[in-house]
């Protein structure tokens, strides 16, 4: 049984083709990498599985439910969370809201009896917050609370985006590059904590990432992208000796540690 | 030992009661005139903070407020007026049955001119909503002139271009300032909960917002719809003081004059929207003399020709321009910073004053 | 009805398609180039219709050359209001300049209500225009003839303009991809400077046109027609020229039909405009001749 499963999917912009011919799968509990050169449609596939764009064709399958073309908002109901590679928080407001705004998909109470502060409101309100408190203080943010979050340095920013897709309870992640940028130390120290957080949330992780040694050593399986094409999938082990994938990296990523 | 929260809440307490005793004095001992910018002071507040819900807190560009405010004066002048002078002032062709003979009690006027008004919200809220910036912005803008015309053409209901008069002055202070201090509550209530998060989401960010699980639609439409609400009730209560209404008032100007208020008190603040009200009604009338024509009554809000409205416009741009952020940015009032402010004022100013320089020249 | 009679109507529905189509070409210029709604472009048609006002009656100098001044103090003009409201802002967030957009409308209406009165004058035009033709059993002012004929006289050289000379690759470069443009070595500011003042001068042409046909000026008269020529250039495809024309006429000659064939609706012509702006928002927002564009996530 797959978690997420994505079945022949084109992607057509006008006449340039993003993705062609797509298919990936991820087990649940797995943790996939989705790896390729810049362009190559990476994140292209996770607009696609979020609803974000509507694929020209192919299907996207979760929990073995058609989730083709829903609204992103439905997706993020069926427990599909991500994060996005420049970073969307939410600027202006702070650490907390950031957190507490992803929690409002699963809130109960309707608008009147949130103005209304009616006890059931309130309840839900309280847990709300217990809960982003709880999750701010796993990523370390938690004494960040009030600050704005454009506040807060590049790192941490791309944390607190993480706490924020995970506060919507999410069954997979789509991680979007959360290692850009960061040295090998950081790197090192995100690549256990995505294993963590794989572990405490009962997740799925599906990572695009450009730091090999991230992606190599957390993955169970790779998939390969190249002008939204897949080239190869498999194994960190198989993939790293693949020559095509070799000949497709070639002359790029100076961030490539060994 | 008092604690700071309970000073706040202390200090809100005490300025309640000392404005319920202003307001009990005002109407029975000031002039009618101040009365009136009073009136009208509160009426812009409400107007004011339902349009900052729609545009600043929940960023969408909406140019369409006096549409509202238009639906919402019309009915409740129209449930208000007595039989005998509808039959009056429809003279060019008779109100059509049953609005001819309803007269409802003032409060039921305007929840009813709310509760239109906010429908008419949601109809707009369908088509517009998934515009974008400036297509919303003209989108909404045309809605409410399509509304402004319909009410210019259809004789029989509003009577036309020839406007409502003999609208009983029911508006009072207390009705002004207590439905402010109720829109007050209801929208803080509002932007304080999860609901108000998401809207504030909305505006910073409404693809992550989206992607978070927010229903964009229907968010969008909440906000809309009750922006729309008290801009109606608004509208209800400026019909009630004015004692005259009529389509030409609703024009793109007047929305523009609230637009004015809410980035002056700040997109984001809806205590900044009720000070800046008070700041550019008073001001507006205090820059009369600036006005070469003389106005009967002081209409503040037709289009107001003269040099009053250049220097209105210059002040908006050079806000734009130079004070984006407005009186009060996205903060809304606090006894903390309002205490620490005037203290620092006092130090800077009086406190020198009162001070003994210390031998050797210079004050501490 | 008879067929003169209809003859009038779309004679009339041309001009004022025409005249449309000149105003709603500056709009989808500046929105091409700076993604902006200029709220003032309405009121600069009609401070040229002032100039002229000044420039004839007040000066007494002679229409030949009092049109020509006038739109090069319209160009002016025209690129003052960006120097000032528009420019400084251009970091800004983009409810800023709109606000300011609107600020500089307002501004402009009062100024001209303070310096000239409300009161409307009579535009001065010309005998040479304002002279009538007979056809058939209606009279037709030459003016409606030369409308569209000077209209497309501008097309051309507008067309020959973007699309031959420096300047107007500068424009569409600049209009495609700013920070590209300005990394080749185009001049943004210069050319968004351009840009405003070509597009307030076709304003100035419509205007001058405008003032002889409905020779009654006032502060407002900017106003509706502003908004209208907006909707024109969204109908059209906003950012592309060729819609803002289409779009202009079919406005236009709209709206005259509206009123020719459904008399009762006479009071609803404006809303026409609008009507038709929220159909086209609803079915194909991007306009007859526009294209999609879509946002990188």
């Amino acid at each position: 049984m797959s978690l997420l499963k994505l079945e022949e999917i084109a992607m057509w912009f006008g006449g340039v083709a993003a993705l062609k011919n797509f298919n990936l799968e991820v087990a649940p509990g797995e943790i996939v990498g989705l790896i390729g050169p810049n362009g190559a449609g990476k994140t292209t596939v996770f607009n696609v599985i979020t609803g974000v764009y509507k694929p020209t064709r192919g299907r996207v399958f979760f929990m073995d439910r058609e989730i083709t073309g829903l609204r992103p908002d439905l997706i993020a109901k069926a427990g599909i969370a991500r994060t996005f590679q420049n970073i969307r928080l939410f600027k202006g407001l702070s650490v907390l809201e950031n957190v507490l705004i992803a929690h409002h998909l699963h809130l109960k109470a309707n608008y009147l009896e949130a103005i209304l502060k009616l006890p059931g409101y309130r309840k839900e309100e309280r847990r709300m917050r217990e809960q982003s408190l709880a999750l701010l203080e796993r990523v370390g943010l938690a004494n960040l609370r009030d600050e704005p979050a454009s506040s807060l340095p590049y790192g941490l920013q791309r944390r607190l985006e993480i706490a924020r897709a995970l506060a919507t309870n999410p069954k997979l992640l789509l991680l979007d590059e959360p290692a850009a940028g960061m040295n090998p130390k950081e790197a090192d120290d995100l690549t256990e904590f995505i294993a963590q957080i794989r572990e405490e949330f009962a997740l799925s992780i599906l990572l695009i990432e450009h730091h090999m040694n991230v992606v190599l050593n957390i993955s169970e399986r790779i998939y390969v992208l190249d002008y939204g094409m897949m080239i190869a999938s498999g194994r960190p082990e198989e993939i790293q000796n693949n020559q095509r994938v070799i000949e497709a990296y070639l002359g790029v990523n100076e961030d490539v540690e060994d | 030992m008092v604690t700071q929260k309970k000073r706040n809440r202390i200090l809100t307490v005490i300025a309640i009661l000392f404005l319920v005793a202003f307001i009990g004095f005002a109407e029975n001992n000031l002039d009618l005139y101040i009365v009136r910018i009073l009136n009208v002071c509160a009426i812009y507040a409400i107007l004011g903070m339902s349009m900052n819900l729609i545009n600043g807190f929940t960023g969408l560009f909406s140019l369409g407020h006096a549409g509202f405010m238009a639906v919402g004066a019309y009915t409740t002048a129209l449930l208000t007026i007595p039989p005998a002078v509808k039959k009056q002032i429809f003279y060019l062709a008779p109100l059509i049955e049953p609005l001819d003979r309803i007269n409802l009690p003032f409060p039921l006027a305007l929840l009813v001119g709310g509760i239109l008004a906010a429908l008419v919200g949601a109809l707009i809220a369908a088509p517009t909503l998934r515009l974008k910036g400036d297509y919303l912005a003209i989108a909404t803008l045309g809605f409410a002139e399509i509304i402004r015309v319909v009410f210019t053409n259809t004789q029989t209901i509003t009577n036309g271009a020839l406007g409502l008069k003999g609208i009983p002055a029911l508006t009072n202070l207390w009705w002004s300032f207590g439905t402010a201090a109720f829109t007050l509550l209801v929208l803080l209530s509002l932007i304080n909960s999860s609901y108000g998060r998401a809207l504030k989401a909305i505006r910073e960010d409404e693809i992550a917002a989206e992607s978070m699980g927010i229903n964009l639609a229907k968010h969008k439409t909440l906000s809309f719809v009750i922006g729309a609400f008290f801009a109606g009730i608004g509208g209800g209560l400026l019909g009630n003081l004015l004692g005259t209404i009529d389509p030409k008032m609703f024009s793109f100007t007047f929305t523009f004059n609230i637009l004015l208020i809410i980035v002056l008190g700040g997109m984001g603040s809806l205590t900044g929207s009720i000070i800046s009200a008070f700041i550019v009604t008073i001001a507006n009338e205090y820059l009369r003399f600036l006005d070469e024509r003389i106005n009967l009554g002081f209409f503040v809000i037709e289009g107001k020709v003269g040099m009053r409205s250049v220097v209105f416009s210059a002040l908006l741009m050079f806000v734009v321009l130079f004070y984006r952020h407005g009186l009060m940015g996205s903060k809304e009032f606090s006894w903390d910073r309002f205490l620490a402010g005037t203290g620092q004022l006092y130090q800077r100013t009086l406190g020198r004053l009162i001070r003994r320089p210390r031998k050797g020249g210079y004050a501490g | 009805m008879a067929f003169d009679l209809f003859l009038q109507h779309l004679s009339n529905g041309i001009s004022l398609g025409s005249l449309y189509a000149l105003i709603a070409i500056g709009y989808t210029m500046v929105y091409g180039i700076l993604r902006l709604i200029n709220f003032a472009h309405g009121d600069i048609f009609m401070m040229a219709t002032y100039f002229a006002f000044f420039g004839i009656v007040t000066f007494q100098i002679p229409w030949f050359i009092t049109f020509p001044l006038v739109l090069v103090l319209t160009a002016a003009l025209g690129m003052g209001v960006e120097a000032v409201a528009y420019r400084p802002l251009r970091e800004a967030p983009k409810i800023s300049i709109l606000i300011s957009a609107i600020g500089a409308s307002f501004f402009l209406e009062n100024l001209t209500i303070v310096l000239f009165g409300g009161v409307p004058k009579p535009f001065p035009a010309p005998k040479l225009f304002t002279d009538v033709v007979q056809i058939g059993t209606v009279s037709i002012q030459k003016l409606t003839f030369y409308i569209p004929v000077v209209t497309l006289l501008s097309l051309l050289g507008l067309v020959y303009l973007i699309n031959k000379t420096k300047v107007g690759m500068a424009m569409r470069a600049v209009s495609m991809d700013q920070e590209a443009a300005r990394v080749m070595g185009i001049n943004i500011d210069h050319t968004i400077a351009f840009t405003f003042g070509l597009g307030s001068l076709l304003a100035a042409v419509g205007g001058i046109m405008w003032g002889m046909k409905f020779p009654q000026i006032q502060p407002l008269m900017g106003v509706i027609p502003g908004l209208k020529c907006f909707i024109a250039a969204v109908i059209g495809g906003i950012g592309n020229i060729g819609g803002a024309v289409i779009g202009g006429f079919i406005l236009g000659i709209g709206e005259i039909m509206l009123v020719a064939f459904l008399p009762n609706l006479t009071g609803y012509r404006d809303a026409f405009a609008f009507v038709l702006l929220i159909l086209i928002l609803l079915y194909k927002p991007t306009g007859i001749l526009g294209e999609k564009t879509a946002e990188k996530v």
